[in-house]
């Protein structure tokens, strides 16, 4: 293998990039990227990048060692794959032939119908998404976010932070209860009215109202209007697979690879938010979109791309990080509706707790709101994960 | 010279925070006690609560790994190594010595 194009300059295509040098690859490296910026990391969009204590800068994913093994092409979007997978057709016309391809595409955040071209109405996954939205959360604007999930929670927690009047509407009895389980979703829930945001749970979006092209309130099903500003939409995304029909790939909801992340073409892996994989032991597909999912895979998705073939299986840690208002959450493991929840620390009023899954006398999750050293202790003790190779 | 603690409450495994011209993060691996800067320099977190394994401390929010011999880390997503100080150990006391040295092997 002498040449491997990376397509998604995000998380998972960055990390691929410097995980392919640190795996001894010394040939041709192409990171192929729609946005025009140089790779960034997401996370602090919703939270310090948002509330404006962040600079673009400390953002940045490659420094100048990693951007100087790299060809570039930003701007740029991958159009076709063709079905040997050997051959890209990119945006500005290239044509772009190489020996191995990482997947890394992403996704677009998901819009409620009927607010295209909308003023006012945002939806927050890219820096220019994340401008956009600091650029209206101006002093006295009445913010309404639509889902109650991480990005819903976090925009929600930083609007307050700059002392916006905030309210989310979130369809679910309770947000993050498939994240979380009823339980600890319910003590998460509690942390918006703890700080001011009004949260309606049970609530769907009918329509937006608009006035001169620019929304004005939202409408409720039921009829009940909420005047707003600003509306966030937070309601998920949809994996950008379009551009690979005609290559021979499997796709729904996702690229499909195997354990290993490889597609059915052994040279060409897929990581990060676009990779249904599934897991070693078979059974149904997972696809996560979480940053230490995107950052996990690509050492792996890699290390199989450059042996030609599966010589490590992806095993995910399933940690997951979020921070709203004072607190700083973190899950790992994979807990699942009917496990029993354990409070190991503290308690669900506490203003720090941490609690485990207990699934059949097994601990199968962990969760800690403001514990990070007992959380960390717990996860490498409870749930045996490997420990760090240095 | 910053006091940080008492030996005995500092056992194998521990970590103390303490003030000082930045935070600092006192550990005991091993027996052998490390001071780096507490705050990871990849992102906003308290290096001395995370995970200490052999002479390596892991960030409790995003896994990187740093050197305590070294502040350097040996593993993404942090690129830049942390401040190294020195540790003097005295009458059961232990004293970090708040003054930058050289990122070498041999710190400690």
């Amino acid at each position: 293998m002498k040449s491997v194009a990376i397509v998604g300059a995000s998380l998972a295509g960055a990390r691929a990039a410097q995980e392919l040098r640190a795996q001894g690859f010394d040939g041709r490296v192409v990171l192929v990227g729609a946005e025009p910026h140089l790779p960034y990391d997401r996370p602090p969009l919703s939270k310090a990048f948002l509330a404006g204590t962040a600079e673009r800068e400390s953002l940045d994913l490659l420094d100048a060692e990693d951007t100087a093994s790299l060809e570039l092409r930003l701007g740029t979007r991958a159009e076709r794959l063709d079905a040997a997978g050997g051959r890209l057709v990119l945006s500005d016309g290239a044509d772009l032939t190489v020996d191995g391809v990482v997947l890394a595409t992403g996704g677009r955040a998901r819009t409620l119908p009927g607010t295209a071209g909308v003023s006012g109405v945002h939806v927050l996954r890219t820096l220019d998404d994340a401008l956009a939205l600091r650029a209206e959360l101006v002093p006295g604007v009445r913010v309404v976010i639509v889902g109650a999930g991480f990005i819903g929670a976090e925009v929600a927690s930083t609007c307050r932070s700059l002392g916006l009047d905030v309210t989310v509407l979130e369809t679910l009895a309770t947000p993050l209860e498939r994240v979380l389980g009823p339980r600890l979703a319910e003590v998460c829930s509690r942390l918006h009215d703890r700080h001011g945001t009004v949260l309606r749970c049970g609530a769907a979006v009918d329509e937006l109202v608009t006035a001169g092209g620019r929304v004005t309130g939202v409408r409720l099903v039921g009829g009940e209007e909420l005047p707003a500003d600003v509306v966030v939409v937070g309601i998920g995304m949809v994996p950008a697979t379009e551009w690979l029909a005609g290559s021979g790939l499997e796709v729904s909801n996702g690229v499909h690879v195997s354990s290993g992340l490889v597609t059915a073409l052994p040279n060409v892996v897929a990581v990060g938010d676009v990779a249904a994989y599934t897991s070693e032991k078979g059974g149904r597909r997972h696809r996560h979109e979480h940053w230490t999912n995107a950052s996990e895979q690509a050492g792996v998705a890699v290390a199989n791309l450059l042996a030609g073939a599966t010589t490590r299986h992806y095993a995910p840690s399933g940690y997951v990080w979020s921070d709203q208002y004072e607190g700083t959450l973190q899950l790992a493991g994979h807990p699942e509706r009917g496990d029993e929840v354990v409070f190991t620390e503290g308690g669900p009023d506490a203003p720090a707790f941490v609690a485990t899954y207990q699934r059949d006398g097994v601990t199968v999750g962990i969760f800690a709101l403001n514990s990070a050293k007992q959380f960390t202790r717990l996860r490498r003790q409870a749930l045996r994960r490997p420990a760090p190779v240095a | 010279m910053l006091r940080a603690c008492t030996v005995d409450e500092l056992p194998p495994g521990e970590s103390v925070r303490i003030a000082g011209p930045e935070p600092i993060a006192v550990f005991n691996a091993d027996g052998e006690v490390y001071a780096i800067g507490d705050t990871c320099s990849h992102q906003d977190a308290s290096l001395a609560e995370g995970w200490l394994e052999g002479c390596f401390v892991e960030c409790p929010l995003h896994a990187a790994l740093f050197d305590l011999r070294t502040g350097q880390p040996s593993c993404l997503p942090a690129k830049q190594p942390v401040r190294t100080y020195e540790v003097l150990v005295d009458n059961g006391v232990i004293y970090v010595q708040a003054e930058r040295l050289e990122n070498t092997e041999d710190a400690a």
